[in-house]
C-alpha cells in the first residue's frame, strides 16, 4: 500500500458569518487512492471538500482557520493565488456543468486559459482526454457539436475529461452521479476507479454503497466534524464510533 | 495584479451612475441658486404669475405646479383604471396564448416615442376635443391628461402584472378551497396581498407623467395661468422648460428660474422614485421575497 | 345568481381596459399609418427638405437620427455593460453598492427634459462641444444608461453560477471566466437590452432640444460638433414652427410613421427575442 499523502489538513475551522460549518477537522488523503467522504445533508461534507481548491473564497461572508497542504505546500497562504491552486485541483461538480460551447472548445478551455496556444498540442490533448474519460468514441465525430446537446450522463464525463486536460493532480468530485441514472453512475464509477492510477481522487458522496464500491478511505462527517476516518473496509464492517455505525446501518440520514 | 486592475477598472467605471445622477443634482442647485437671490422661494413657488419676459418679470410658478398636477391627476385617472385592469385581465383571464400576444402589444405601446404621442394628441384628439365641448381649442389639460394617461397605461401595467405575479398560488387555491368564485378571490385576495406592488405601479406612473416633456409641451395648450376647469389651456413645467429653454439667454434671470423649475421636478420625481422605491420592497418583504 | 352576475361584471370590465389599452395603439399605428404611409416616396427618403419645409424629403432628419442613436449607445453601452458586470460579478454586497444601485434606480426616474438641461449646462457650454452631435449623444448616453445597466444585470443573472465556478475550477481567473464563458453566454441579452434602448433613444426629444437638434441643415452634418436635424425633433417642429402649417403637417405625418416604424420594429425584434430567450431560460 502506497503510503504517501498527497493532502492534509490540520485544525480546519470554517465560518459562512457565525455559523460554524466545520470543526477541528485533520485529514489525509492518500496518494492515488479514493477518499470518499459520507455523511447526512448538511454536515459539511461539500464545504469541506471545496476548501481543497478555495472554492469557498467565491462565497462572501466566510471565514477559515487551519491548515491545508498539498504536498508540503501551505495552500491557504496569501502569497498563493487560488489559480495556481485550482490548475492543480480540479473538481467536478453535482450538477453537469459544461459550458455553452462546443465539445472541443469545453476541454481545450483549461488549456487555453491557461496559456497554451499550439494547436497540434491541444488538439491531442482534448483527444487524449477524452480517451480516458471513456467518452471519445461517442462524441469524436462531433466535437464541433453544442456540449449542451449531449446527455446528462455524457456531460459529466466530459466535465471530468474537462478537468484531466488541465495537468491536474487531483480531482474533487462533489456528488458527482446526484443527478444522473444508474446506468450512467456506473460508467462514473468505473471511470473513478480507472482514474486513480494516475491522479488522487475525492469524492463527496450521500450514496453509502458508491462510498463502499469506489473508495479506498472513508471520512464520515456530521455536523461538522469528522466523526470517524478509516480504511473504507474498516467503516463499513468495524466502525469505531456508535454515531458512525448508526448512519452506515441506516438509522439515519 | 492584472486581476486587481481589472476589478478596479469596473468599480470606477460603475459609479459613472451615480456621478451622473450627483452631476445632475449640482447642476440643478448650481444654475438655480442665483434666481433665489431675486426672487424668494415663497414667492417664486407661490407666485400666481409667470411673465418671465415682462419688464420687470415676474416668476411666479404655481400656474405651472398646478397645471402640472392637474395633468398629473387627469393622467392618473386614465392610466389607473387602464393599467392596473389590463395587468389583471392578463394575470387573471388571460390564457397563456393570449398572454404571450397581449404582453408584447403593450410593451409595444411603451416603445411609441411621446413626440409622435404629441402629434397624435394634436392631429386627432385636439379636433375631436374641439367638437364635442364646442371648444375655441382642444389644446387643453384634458387632452393633454389624455394622451399621458395612455402613454402611462403600459408602464402601470408591466409593473402591476410584475406584482400579480409575486402573489403566490397558494393564497388563491385557499381562497377557491373556502368556496369564493373567481371574481371574489381577486379582489378580496388577490389585489389586498398586491396592494403595494400595485401602489407601486401608480406612483411610477404619475413620475412618469410629472416628468413627461413632448406630449404636453404639444398639447397642454401653453397657457401660463392657473387653471379653473380640465377645458382649459394649460402650461405644466416640463412644457415650460421645453418651450422657453431656447430662447433664454444663458445666465439670465429666465434662464436660472427654468432651472429651478427643473430642480423642483426633479426632486418631485426623486422623492416618488424613492417613495416606490421603500413600498415596493416592503411588498417583497411581507411576501417573503429578498429585498 | 347575483354572485356569478357580478363576477361577469368584473370580468367584463377587465377586458375592457385591457382592451381600450390595445385599442389606442391601434388607433395610433393607424392613424399614423394610413396617413403616414401617403406622403412616404423615394424623394422623401432620400432628398433634403426644400420650399421652408414643404417639399422635398426629410433624408437629413434621418441620417441625424442615426447618428445621434449610435453615439448615444457608443457612449453609454460599453459604461452600462461595465457598471453591471461589477454590480454582478465583482462587487461584494455593501453600502457602496447599494448606493450605486439606488442611483441608477434615480437615474432612471430623471424626467427627460432635465437630462436635456444638464447636457446643455454641461456638454454645450461648460465643455463647449456647442448645440452638437456629440452633446446630444453624450446626453441621450446618460439617459440609455439605467436601460443598458439593468438589461446587462438580467441578462448575467440569467448565466448559471454552476459554469462560473467550473471556469474558475480549471484554473481560469476571475477576468478570464467573465471574458471567456459569462460574457459570450449572456450576450443575446445585452443584445436585446441594447436594442431595446436603440428604440428608445431614437424616439427621444427634449433631450436633444437645446443640445444638438436644428429645425433645417442645408445638408448632411460635417463632423460631430455639428448641429443636426432630428426625425423626432423634427415632427415637434413642424408642427409648431415655420410659415405653412397645413403643407408641414403633411411632412410631420411622413416623418411620424418614419419614426414610428423605425422605433416599433427595433423594439418589437427587441421583445420577441427576449420573449424567446425567457422561455428558454424557463
Amino acid at each position: 500500500m502506497d503510503k504517501k499523502i498527497k493532502m492534509r489538513t490540520e485544525g480546519v475551522n470554517f465560518f459562512y458569518g457565525r455559523t460554524q460549518a466545520l470543526k477541528n477537522v485533520d485529514i489525509l488523503i492518500h496518494a492515488n487512492q479514493v477518499t470518499a467522504l459520507i455523511g447526512p445533508s448538511g454536515c459539511g461534507k461539500s464545504t469541506f471538500i471545496r476548501l481543497f481548491n478555495r472554492m469557498n473564497e467565491l462565497v462572501s461572508d466566510t471565514s477559515l482557520s487551519g491548515n491545508i497542504y498539498l504536498d508540503d505546500l501551505e495552500i491557504n497562504s496569501s502569497q498563493i493565488d487560488p489559480v495556481d491552486i485550482r490548475k492543480r485541483v480540479g473538481m467536478v461538480f453535482q450538477k453537469p456543468n459544461p459550458f455553452p460551447k462546443s465539445i472541443f472548445d469545453n476541454i481545450s478551455y483549461g488549456l487555453r486559459v491557461n496559456g497554451v496556444k499550439d494547436a497540434n498540442f491541444i488538439e491531442e490533448r482534448v483527444e487524449a482526454s477524452l480517451k480516458k474519460a471513456a467518452i471519445w468514441d461517442e462524441v469524436k465525430n462531433r466535437l464541433n457539436d453544442s456540449a449542451l446537446k449531449l446527455s446528462g450522463g455524457q456531460q459529466q464525463r466530459l466535465c471530468i475529461a474537462r478537468c484531466l486536460a488541465v495537468d491536474t493532480e487531483v480531482i474533487l468530485f462533489d456528488e458527482p452521479c446526484a443527478s444522473l441514472d444508474p446506468i450512467s453512475t456506473a460508467k462514473i464509477e468505473e471511470l473513478i476507479l480507472e482514474l486513480k492510477k494516475d491522479y488522487t481522487i475525492v469524492i463527496v458522496t450521500h450514496n453509502m454503497q458508491q462510498a463502499a464500491r469506489v473508495s479506498d478511505y472513508t471520512g464520515f462527517f456530521l455536523l461538522g466534524e469528522l466523526i470517524e476516518f478509516g480504511k473504507t473496509q474498516d467503516i463499513f464492517t468495524a466502525p469505531q464510533d456508535k454515531r458512525t455505525e448508526a448512519y452506515i446501518t441506516g438509522r439515519f440520514g | 495584479m492584472k486581476e486587481k486592475l481589472y476589478k478596479l477598472i469596473f468599480m470606477v467605471l460603475a459609479f459613472a451612475s451615480l456621478l451622473f445622477l450627483l452631476g445632475i443634482v449640482f447642476i440643478l442647485f448650481k444654475e438655480s441658486l442665483p434666481i433665489f437671490s431675486k426672487v424668494n422661494i415663497g414667492k417664486f413657488i407661490f407666485g400666481r404669475f409667470w411673465y418671465p419676459t415682462y419688464s420687470p418679470p415676474e416668476f411666479g410658478i404655481l400656474p405651472l405646479i398646478l397645471a402640472s398636477a392637474w395633468v398629473t391627476l387627469g393622467a392618473i385617472l386614465v392610466c389607473v383604471p387602464l393599467g392596473v385592469g389590463s395587468a389583471l385581465y392578463l394575470n387573471e383571464l388571460a390564457g397563456p396564448k393570449q398572454r404571450a400576444i397581449l404582453k408584447p402589444l403593450v410593451e409595444l405601446l411603451a416603445s411609441v416615442p411621446s413626440v409622435v404621442f404629441g402629434f397624435f394628441g394634436m392631429v386627432i384628439v385636439t379636433p375631436f376635443l374641439q367638437k364635442v365641448f364646442n371648444l375655441p381649442t382642444g389644446l387643453t389639460a384634458l387632452n393633454a391628461s389624455l394622451v399621458l394617461g395612455v402613454m402611462a397605461t403600459p408602464t402601470v401595467c408591466s409593473i402591476a402584472e410584475d406584482a400579480l405575479n409575486y402573489v403566490p398560488k397558494s393564497f388563491r387555491e385557499a381562497s377557491f378551497a373556502l368556496g369564493a368564485d373567481r371574481w371574489q378571490t381577486l379582489t378580496q385576495v388577490v389585489i389586498p396581498a398586491a396592494g403595494s406592488g400595485i401602489s407601486t405601479a401608480i406612483i411610477l406612473g404619475m413620475s412618469r407623467a410629472i416628468g413627461e416633456t413632448m406630449t404636453v409641451l404639444m398639447v397642454a395648450g401653453g397657457a401660463a395661468v392657473i387653471p379653473h376647469t380640465f377645458l382649459e389651456p394649460v402650461r405644466p413645467m416640463t412644457a415650460a422648460i421645453a418651450a422657453e429653454m431656447g430662447e433664454a439667454p444663458v445666465g439670465s434671470s429666465h434662464y436660472h428660474a427654468l432651472f429651478a423649475i427643473a430642480l423642483i421636478l426633479f426632486l418631485v420625481t426623486f422623492i416618488f422614485n424613492i417613495i416606490a422605491e421603500i413600498v415596493s420592497r416592503r411588498f417583497r418583504i411581507k411576501l417573503g421575497l429578498s429585498g | 345568481m347575483k354572485r356569478k352576475y357580478i363576477q361577469n361584471l368584473g370580468f367584463g370590465g377587465l377586458f375592457l381596459c385591457m382592451f381600450a389599452t390595445l385599442f389606442f395603439l391601434g388607433l395610433i399605428i393607424f392613424f399614423v399609418g394610413a396617413r403616414g404611409a401617403k406622403v412616404i416616396s423615394w424623394e422623401f427618403l432620400t432628398q433634403i427638405p426644400r420650399c421652408s419645409m414643404t417639399q422635398g424629403g426629410v433624408a437629413p432628419a434621418i441620417v441625424g437620427t442615426l447618428y445621434i442613436t449610435l453615439g448615444a449607445i457608443l457612449f453609454s453601452l460599453p459604461l452600462g455593460v461595465a457598471c453591471a458586470i461589477y454590480l454582478c460579478e465583482y462587487s461584494p454586497k455593501g453600502f457602496m453598492v447599494n448606493i450605486i444601485r439606488i442611483s441608477i434606480n434615480n437615474l432612471a426616474g430623471v424626467p427627460s427634459v432635465v437630462f436635456g438641461l444638464f447636457g446643455l449646462a454641461v456638454f454645450v457650454k461648460f465643455f463647449g462641444f456647442g448645440v452638437s452631435i456629440l452633446s446630444g449623444s453624450l446626453t441621450l448616453g446618460i439617459l440609455a444608461l439605467p436601460l443598458i445597466i439593468s438589461s446587462t444585470q438580467e441578462a448575467l443573472l440569467a448565466v448559471p453560477q454552476s459554469i462560473r465556478e467550473a471556469s474558475l475550477s480549471l484554473g481560469a481567473t476571475k477576468w478570464e471566466t467573465i471574458k471567456r464563458i459569462v460574457l459570450p453566454a449572456a450576450l443575446p441579452g445585452i443584445l436585446t437590452g441594447v436594442i431595446l434602448s436603440i428604440g428608445r433613444v431614437a424616439g427621444e426629444t427634449a433631450p436633444i432640444l437645446f443640445t444638438a437638434a436644428a429645425f433645417y441643415m442645408r445638408g448632411y452634418p460635417k463632423s460631430v460638433f455639428s448641429e443636426v436635424m432630428a426625425l423626432p425633433y423634427h415632427i415637434y417642429a413642424l408642427m409648431t414652427e415655420g410659415v405653412h402649417p397645413d403643407r408641414q403637417m403633411a411632412i410631420a405625418y411622413g416623418c411620424s410613421f418614419i419614426l414610428l416604424f423605425l422605433v416599433l420594429s427595433i423594439s418589437g425584434i427587441a421583445i420577441i427575442i427576449r420573449q424567446k430567450q425567457r422561455i428558454q431560460h424557463g
